[in-house]
């Protein structure tokens, strides 16, 4: 059999180097400006965080074979060579310390897309063998079960009846036609059932025709987070056999950061075509239902309320306003973060952190980030939109003793709804 | 004039007998005080030493040069002490100067070598073809100039080289130096040389230098190139009348523009003061008249190394002497070439490396589990 | 027979002509490296166009966002005072205007000599404390490398030399104006084979990076 090796790696590696690539690297100028954006350096004050060393297997191969003056150091054997050890000790760098929240591609001086090159640099850590446990595990299971929790239908189909009995309503699945394919994340069905009743009481609410699919019901890739292409496009086909086969033209991403990153951007390159449908995150959704006047909510929250925003939704998907405008609709005493949108500060447990368990203390430095965050403006609670970043919270201020719940936005929505005569 | 020998009498009793008055005398050594950079108080040591001082015999040669130095020296007559200075020097053998012609003249020169061996001043102007070149180049009575410099120097106390030929090659050593052209420190290493550069230089600094050497009885203090620092000290810049213009930013752009009516720095107009050193700007020509940048026209650097090679006379000192477009356009179209090689390398480069990529399985990744 | 004008002459002449020439090959080679790596087709539906938020990014990037001015302000405005008070020496000096005119026929007014002197001043200092800064910062200490070291005294020893001679500091003049001249030229020898490159290629990375955010609908 054939099995992953530095070969491999570096291969994947050499694949990865684009037009982008080489010229980042080109202008880094080593101003140590990124680490002032990550979280896992600010936290720890460990320097060996700082992004931009975090590439350097990936600078390596760039600088070795992708450049003339690497190349004239090569014959004199002057170049630093990736070696086994070398990725060994930069696995906790790429994965354990990295969220790929890409605030450090925001604020470089010279312009790096440095998370871009944390997701090129996993593809040659998977192929080296190089990847955590842990995302190795969870992508096994996404591809041998359909979820990287190894969550099954039948656990979906309890929930399905729970919501049907508690809101009279039905949950309609495998429904052809339907405007709106839903995706769920396991996570989500685990930890936040009340998401599924939320969105089916919206949409009845709105009129809206969806349906969820038996073939996929699973919208989180474990082969984006551990790096793998190959992983990914399986998991990608999957969405999109179900929607072609149900021939819907819209496809909802949960209240899941990543997931709704890898199928609305990476997805169509990994498959390599486009679409036949269009992806839209839940809180999209939400917000051209609330322009189009088909959500109509009654009362306030009153209580002190902020939120934040996923780094994979805001900053990495442009979806900033929607939920500003979702929550002007429904709390009356919402206040920012400092820094917010596409701004905002990583919860800490993204980019395949949170299936990480090793990499748990690290991420619950980084959360001391967003912690800090959060005391600044002392909220009663917190609005998110995204499980990975609401679980997080939640563990997080519980770890540190501060009382304050944090809500899905999706599920606000739903509690505001006028209710139907 | 013919050969003769250097006269017992010291330098004041002949200048007496021409009529020189004693205050004309002091003057004339505070003159060359200030001019030698000494303070005031030193003229009564000058003059005190001129007093004693003997005429020395000075052996005049001209080479590959344009008599423009010795035009130089003969127009200097005000204030008039600077012709007697000649007169107080023996002037054995000089070309332009000397009644005597043919052999006779050539004869003073022999003569007045042996008569004073070991304390005759040797002065050259020109440039010499260089002992590997064609000693037909330049001949003087049927030797090469570069023999005649040898055979003269020899027991010479020291050489001056005045000019830019003599000093540094200058017109004739100009690229493509068609006569193998070579300066006096070229060729005399054994003898002391100082060098009077410029083209031509300022006669003050030849009689100045001349009456150092009387005074003090030693070369004065010399730069790198054995200039005497009294004269090349300061450059052209420092001392120029239009610097506070420079420093200003205030700059003439063409010869007939507001600035240049104004008076404003010629940096842009290719002055080479910021880099040329002499005398020009505090001594002035033509008994303190003028100087060319008081005239309104750039320096040109005469007084430097490699004058002629330097770059354009009305290129800017920052401007590179080969610069063009052309050249940044050849070696921008050498990279693209080379660039496009490189990079259609690094394309298939690419290409193969992403055809190279193995697909993972999840057996693969099992099998890390 | 080799003196300071010599010396200058050198490098104003032979050695003006291999580092252009070295400069020219070497950074458009770095360029076509870069573009013809070029990126792989997007297949995924764009919010916005690349090239209005790629532009805009190549300009933006020059200053920092708030917060990170907040958490870095020493190395955000050391970092900016040298670059423009280098920027300043280096393209509004009359003598570089006129080496630059010499070269495209391209010139423009000039600041006045004591403002650039002051300038220049100020950027040695502001230079000075950036190797303050890189030595003793924890971050910076830890990832910089001995090409970091070289470019900044090939960069000091630019601008240090070109101090010098305007202030006509190092005798004879020629010796002082032809070590500038040289420090220049090893710099821009070096420009397309170190991180000196970024002073081209990094308009090109933030175009990249406003782009790759643009299309998903962020102003990066």
């Amino acid at each position: 059999m054939s099995e992953l090796t530095l070969e491999r790696g570096l291969a994947a590696f050499r694949a990865e180097v684009d037009g982008p690539v080489a010229a980042f690297f080109s202008s880094c100028v080593h101003c140590g400006i990124c680490a002032q954006a990550c979280p896992f350096y600010l936290e720890t004050g460990d320097p060996k965080y700082t992004p931009i060393l975090k590439l350097e297997p990936l600078r390596r191969v760039w600088e070795a074979d992708f450049t003339l003056w690497g190349k004239i150091k090569g014959l004199f054997g002057l170049n630093h060579k990736v070696t086994d050890e070398m990725l060994a000790e930069w696995e906790e760098l790429l994965y354990d310390s990295c969220s790929m929240c890409g605030r450090c591609s925001m604020v470089c001086p010279v312009g790096n897309d440095l998370a871009l090159m944390i997701r090129k640099s996993r593809e040659g850590m998977v192929q080296a063998g190089h990847a955590p446990e842990g995302l190795i595990a969870a992508s096994v299971r996404a591809i041998q079960t359909g979820s990287p929790m190894g969550l099954q239908w039948k656990t979906l189909a309890v929930q399905i009846n729970h919501v049907q009995t508690s809101s009279g309503l039905e949950v309609p699945v495998d429904k052809e036609g339907a405007e709106y394919l839903v995706l769920l994340s396991s996570m989500e069905i685990i930890n936040f059932p009340e998401y599924l009743e939320a969105i089916t009481k919206i949409f009845d609410h709105a009129g809206v025709t969806w349906t969820l699919s038996t073939q996929c019901f699973e919208a989180t890739n474990a082969g984006i987070q551990i790096g793998n292409k190959d992983i990914a496009a399986q998991l990608v086909e999957r969405v999109v056999a179900a929607a072609e086969k149900l021939k819907v033209p819209k496809v909802i991403s949960p209240e899941c950061g990543h997931a709704f990153t890898a199928i609305r951007w990476e997805g169509p390159n990994l498959i390599g075509r486009p679409y036949p449908f269009k992806v839209f995150h839940i809180i999209e959704v939400l917000d051209e239902l609330r322009a189009a006047g088909r959500i109509k909510t009654e009362g306030m929250e009153t209580d002190r309320l902020s939120m934040h925003d996923p780094c994979n939704l805001a900053r990495k998907s442009g979806v900033i306003q929607q939920q500003r405008n979702l929550m002007n609709l429904v709390a009356e005493n919402f206040v920012e973060l400092k820094e917010h949108g596409k701004f905002q500060w990583c919860c800490g447990a993204g980019g395949g952190v949170s299936s990480n368990e090793r990499a748990e203390p690290l991420k619950m430095a980084a959360f001391k980030r967003k912690k800090a965050q959060i005391e600044e403006v002392n909220p009663e609670r917190m609005v998110t939109m995204c499980a990975t970043c609401r679980t997080q919270l939640e563990e997080g201020l519980e770890e540190f003793n501060m009382e304050i719940p944090v809500v899905g936005l999706t599920e606000m929505i739903a509690e505001h709804l006028v209710e139907k005569n | 004039m013919a050969a003769r020998k250097p006269t017992e009498k010291t330098l004041g009793e002949s200048l007496r007998e021409r009529g020189v008055s004693r205050r004309g005398f002091l003057k004339f050594c505070a003159a060359t005080a200030s001019m030698m950079a000494l303070p005031p108080s030193m003229a009564p040591a000058i003059a005190a030493a001129l007093e004693k001082a003997k005429r020395p015999s000075v052996i005049w040669l001209s080479f590959q040069e344009c008599t423009g130095c010795t035009e130089s020296l003969t127009r200097s007559h005000a204030p008039t002490l600077e012709d007697l200075i000649l007169d107080v020097i023996s002037l054995d053998y000089h070309h332009t100067l000397q009644a005597a012609a043919g052999d006779a003249a050539e004869h003073a020169r022999e003569q007045a070598m042996a008569a004073n061996a070991g304390e005759y001043l040797v002065i050259v102007d020109g440039s010499i073809p260089g002992p590997d070149s064609n000693p037909g180049f330049s001949t003087v009575a049927g030797h090469s100039n570069y023999a005649m410099l040898m055979e003269t120097v020899e027991n010479a106390a020291a050489v001056i080289a005045v000019g830019t030929c003599a000093t540094f090659g200058g017109l004739p050593a100009a690229n493509p130096n068609p006569t193998g052209a070579m300066s006096v420190m070229d060729l005399v290493k054994n003898k002391p040389v100082i060098n009077v550069s410029g083209c031509p230089p300022i006669p003050m600094v030849i009689t100045g230098v001349i009456a150092h050497y009387l005074t003090f009885g030693r070369l004065p203090e010399l730069d790198a190139y054995n200039r005497p620092m009294a004269f090349f000290g300061q450059s052209i810049h420092d001392r120029c009348y239009r610097r506070p213009f420079y420093d200003k930013g205030l700059f003439a752009k063409t010869f007939d523009d507001e600035g240049a009516r104004l008076g404003w720095c010629l940096y842009e107009l290719g002055c080479k003061g910021p880099t040329t050193y002499n005398a020009c700007a505090t001594m002035r020509w033509n008994d303190g008249t003028s100087w060319p940048v008081e005239a309104g026209h750039p320096c040109l650097g005469c007084s430097e190394p490699k004058f002629w090679d330097a770059g354009g006379f009305y290129n800017a000192v920052s401007v590179p002497t080969s610069a063009s477009g052309m050249n940044v356009l050849a070696a921008g179209a050498a990279g693209a070439v080379v660039g496009g090689a490189v990079a259609a390398l690094a394309k298939k480069q690419t290409k193969t490396a992403v055809t190279h990529r193995q697909p993972v399985t999840v057996e693969e990744l099992e099998a890390k589990l | 027979m080799s003196g300071s004008m010599e010396f200058l002459l050198w490098t104003k002449g032979p050695m003006f002509n291999i580092a252009i020439a070295i400069f020219a090959i070497g950074l458009l080679v770095r360029i076509a490296e870069i573009f013809m790596l070029g990126r792989a087709k997007n297949f995924a539906e764009a919010r916005a166009g690349e090239w209005g938020p790629g532009l805009r990014t190549m300009v933006t990037r020059t200053v920092a966002d708030p917060g990170t001015f907040q958490r870095a302000p020493f190395n955000v405005v050391v970092g900016w005072v040298w670059h423009i008070g280098f920027l300043m020496a280096l393209l509004l000096f009359l003598p570089h205007i006129a080496l630059i005119e010499s070269l495209t026929g391209l010139s423009w007014p000039a600041l006045p000599n004591p403002v650039i002197s002051l300038v220049t001043s100020v950027t040695l200092v502001a230079l000075i404390a950036t190797l303050v800064h890189r030595m003793t910062h924890p971050v910076k200490k830890r990832i910089s490398t001995v090409e970091d070291y070289v470019v900044w005294a090939v960069v000091f020893a630019v601008v240090l030399t070109g101090w010098l001679a305007y202030y006509r500091l190092v005798n004879p003049y020629p010796l002082v104006l032809g070590m500038h001249i040289l420090s220049a030229e090893i710099m821009l020898i070096l420009l397309p084979f170190t991180k000196l490159t970024h002073i081209f290629t990094t308009f090109i990375a933030r175009w990249y990076n406003g782009a790759a955010f643009g299309r998903k609908g962020v102003q990066s």
